[in-house]
């Protein structure tokens, strides 16, 4: 095991040289060309021994991905934003057919309107579509996530692909002091892809994804039900394997403080970093607050933040994703039905949106109204939380009348 | 393996439910005895999904994959990257798509393989219209002719697939016609030992869409190359060959009225077709025996 | 759901999977589609396979040495009369399909 200064990006790639990746097929997009890019090189150099093939658009990414994987090979693909949105169709091809892909998604926002900045609205938009969703707190996790899914998702219960997210620019580019593994330590961990399932192979010919009757749909889509319940139980024991190997600990979801907190804050990404330290502050002025950290979104874990979060008051769940249309943020949407049994005021936060930063302050801010809305001293909160005063009157035109 | 239950004399089920006198069941039938057991398929929802089957049934005896209308090429360079990581180079990876999944929605998958020279053999069943959503227009439907989408006559002359992928320079791509089933087999056995992308261009008369008896499917593939409106040549590593010049372009009437899709044509149009038919005919002509030099 | 080992001596075993695949190598009954059926009148024919190159099912065979030269397999034959068109002897006639199957 050794040090190394590695951004978010670059903590990816290693997670999937270490992983040995054998077919790479990655489109370039802000913020994640690096990691095609940083592939290419370990390739090109003979570091890694794979066959790159550089792709003209995220949905033939996917689509050569999957299919390489269903010949045999361990692929790798990455994506952000907009290039995720053109992978959908194929999103649910890969899914669908139980191809177990790990896919490294750098939080970004999709347009319109054009952002090239960090926000979960592009993974959450795919949260229907049958793939696993883990979110990093930070670069270490980042590797250590990336590594751990591969085991996961190959897992002969689970069957489901994916996606590793890391918070565009704030995690993707910046330089963190990384733990890093041996070669031998992750074979030992996670071993050659082994075919399970449907496969291509001319000597034990089967015919893959061909038109299925409404007798049998609903039971696959089961079939892909069960496999995300299962994923549950396996990332409980590949989380304690890794961690009796590698010394980390991962989570499902961590409760950092939120034993006696009065309130708690649940978030996703690197945002939860930040919050851990605002814990710290208020803590150290007397007030009891806590952050609840949910590292994995897909499957949603909802028994474990039951039993973190049944015998709260008042909780406050943060949105990385605006959830239009939506009575508040999606993952407040789901966490209130998780929490729905117990007597709870749960709040809905959005904020970070395209980019904006989520500092101390703000959730600072949104602590104390917690707190205010614990103590009865308000009854409303601040669902846009880092909104500008002018939001109707950002743009104007000038027209000759 | 697949639970064989059915008696066959090749790799293909005789019991396909594609249309009586299907052009396409004839080019997926020759293509299977080319390319034989060691072929892995690629079939893009659309007419030629008939042989991936229904339920946990399917008409094919080799391993294949159903997916995107877009996206056969790139699933078929997935299938072969796979292939070298096995260090298997004798399996053929064939997409069997139509036009409209290759020249209009697949046309960008299909670019990115031939530019990247991935090895992938790929056979374009041309009937001319998006046949199995139900006879609507592509950008392979040729002039004047009536689809769903252009029910009064195409407005625009059709892409020419073979001149896009000459324009990439891929060792092989070759047209084809049904009428010749030995020339479509010759082409397809070159296009397997090609070592990188190749594409055949056949087109596959349809007695549903262009509307005429079932049996005549052969002897409509036969007048459209005998009328010029379909030129069949090779492309081999740089050079071109036409494979058949007719003496004398038969009257494209001949091959207008057997089919519904032209009976709104009207006695100018048919005259108008008829002298661009013959001039794009000389000129192709010219434009192909002046690539090969 | 492992990999399938090839090994010709043991007998096959299922193993269950999940998704959509198909299993089975099977036919469609076509044979009852047809209105019309090809009617060979052998004598004229001169065994040229032209008919069995052009069937789009594939079910004719030539047999060279037998009077009854054109064998059809009506189970899967569906009328579409393309044998008839491009027979160069034109000895093969559609003639309508006898009883309500």
């Amino acid at each position: 095991m050794t040090y190394k200064m590695l951004d978010g990006n670059s903590a990816a790639v290693e997670a999937m040289k270490l992983a040995k990746v054998q077919v790479i097929s990655a489109y370039p997009i802000t913020p994640q060309s690096s990691i095609s890019e940083k592939l290419s090189d370990l390739v090109e150099s003979g570091e890694l021994k794979a066959e790159y093939i550089r792709v003209e658009s995220e949905h033939t990414a996917l689509s050569v991905a999957t299919t390489a994987q269903l010949t045999g090979a361990r692929s790798a693909t990455a994506t952000a934003s907009n290039g995720l949105a053109l992978m959908h169709e194929i999103l649910s091809m890969t899914s669908g057919n139980r191809v177990p892909i790990v896919m490294p998604v750098v939080n970004r926002g999709i347009a319109a309107p054009w952002t090239l900045w960090c926000e979960h609205g592009d993974s959450i938009a795919q949260r229907d579509t049958g793939w696993m969703q883990f979110y990093s707190q930070n670069v270490q996790e980042v590797l250590d996530l990336t590594l751990t899914t591969y085991k996961i998702a190959e897992h002969g219960d689970v069957l489901t692909p994916a996606m590793v997210c890391i918070d565009g620019f704030f995690l993707s580019h910046s330089l963190q002091k990384v733990k890093v593994p041996t070669q031998e330590e992750v074979d030992k961990f996670l071993g050659k892809y082994v075919l399970k399932n449907t496969y291509l192979d001319p000597s034990d010919p089967m015919f893959i994804c061909n038109l299925t009757p409404p007798e049998d749909f609903t039971e696959m889509r089961y079939q892909q039900k069960v496999g995300m319940d299962n994923a549950i139980k396996v990332i409980e024991e590949v989380q304690k394997e890794f961690l009796s190997k590698f010394g980390r600990k991962l989570h499902i979801i961590e409760g950092y403080k939120t034993d006696d907190a009065d309130v708690v804050l649940l978030a996703m990404g690197s945002m939860t970093g930040t919050a851990k330290y605002v814990v710290n502050k208020m803590r150290s002025q007397g007030k009891k607050v806590g952050i609840a950290k949910l590292t994995v979104f897909r499957p949603f874990p909802f028994e474990h933040i039951k039993n973190l979060l049944g015998d709260k008051k008042v909780i406050g769940v943060f949105d990385r994703s605006a959830g239009l249309g939506g009575q508040g943020g999606p993952v407040w949407s789901e966490v209130s039905v998780a929490l729905k049994e117990f007597d709870i005021d749960i709040r809905s936060y959005i904020g970070g949106l395209g980019g904006r930063d989520v500092p101390a302050d703000t959730i600072e801010k949104i602590f104390d109204e917690l707190l205010s809305i614990q103590n009865r001293e308000k009854d409303t909160h601040t669902q846009w939380i880092d909104l500008k005063k002018n939001a109707m009157e950002i743009r104007e035109v000038i027209k000759h009348v | 393996m697949y639970n064989i239950q059915h008696d066959t004399k090749d790799l293909v089920s005789h019991g396909v439910p594609a249309c009586a006198g299907c052009g396409l069941e004839l080019v997926m039938r020759k293509t299977m005895d080319v390319l034989g057991e060691k072929t892995i398929v690629v079939i893009p929802p659309g007419c030629s999904a008939l042989f991936s089957g229904f339920g946990d049934e399917t008409a094919l005896k080799i391993p294949g994959f159903q997916g995107n209308l877009e996206n056969s090429a790139a699933l078929a360079a997935g299938i072969r990257a796979g292939l070298n990581v096995k260090g298997d180079k004798e399996t053929t990876v064939l997409a069997f798509a139509g036009d409209g999944g290759t020249v209009d929605i697949g046309l960008q998958a299909l670019s990115g393989v031939m530019e990247r020279k991935d090895r992938v053999l790929y056979i374009c069943y041309d009937n001319e219209a998006y046949m199995n959503t139900g006879i609507q227009g592509s950008s392979s439907t040729p002039l004047f002719a009536s689809t769903t989408t252009t029910p009064t006559g195409k407005k625009t002359n059709r892409k020419d697939l073979l001149q896009i992928a000459i324009a990439h320079e891929i060792p092989y791509c070759a047209s084809a016609s049904i009428h010749n089933p030995r020339d479509f087999q010759k082409k397809v056995k070159k296009a397997k030992e090609t070592n990188g992308p190749s594409l055949i261009h056949i087109q596959a008369p349809c007695p549903t869409g262009w509307r005429y008896e079932p049996s005549k499917t052969i002897e409509i593939a036969k007048l459209s190359v005998e009328t010029g409106l379909w030129v069949l040549y090779e492309y081999e590593e740089g050079k071109i060959t036409i494979n058949y010049k007719p003496k004398q372009l038969k009257p494209i009437e001949e091959y207008l009225k057997l089919q519904g899709r032209f009976k709104r044509m009207t006695p100018e149009e048919i005259g108008q077709l008829q002298e661009e038919t013959t001039n794009r005919y000389e000129r192709y002509i010219k434009k192909l025996e002046g690539m090969s030099l | 759901m492992q990999r399938q080992q090839e090994k010709p001596t043991e007998k096959p075993k299922k193993f269950r999977v999940f998704g959509p695949v198909a299993t089975r190598f099977t036919s469609s009954d076509t044979g009852s589609w047809r209105l019309e059926r090809p009617k060979v009148r052998f004598e004229d024919c001169i065994k040229c396979g032209t008919c069995a190159m052009f069937c789009p099912v594939n079910i004719i065979e030539i047999l060279k040495d037998q009077k009854e030269c054109v064998i059809i397999d009506f189970n899967y034959c569906k009328g579409c009369g393309i044998c008839s068109n491009v027979c160069p002897k034109k000895c093969i006639d559609m003639v309508p399909e006898r009883g309500h199957e």
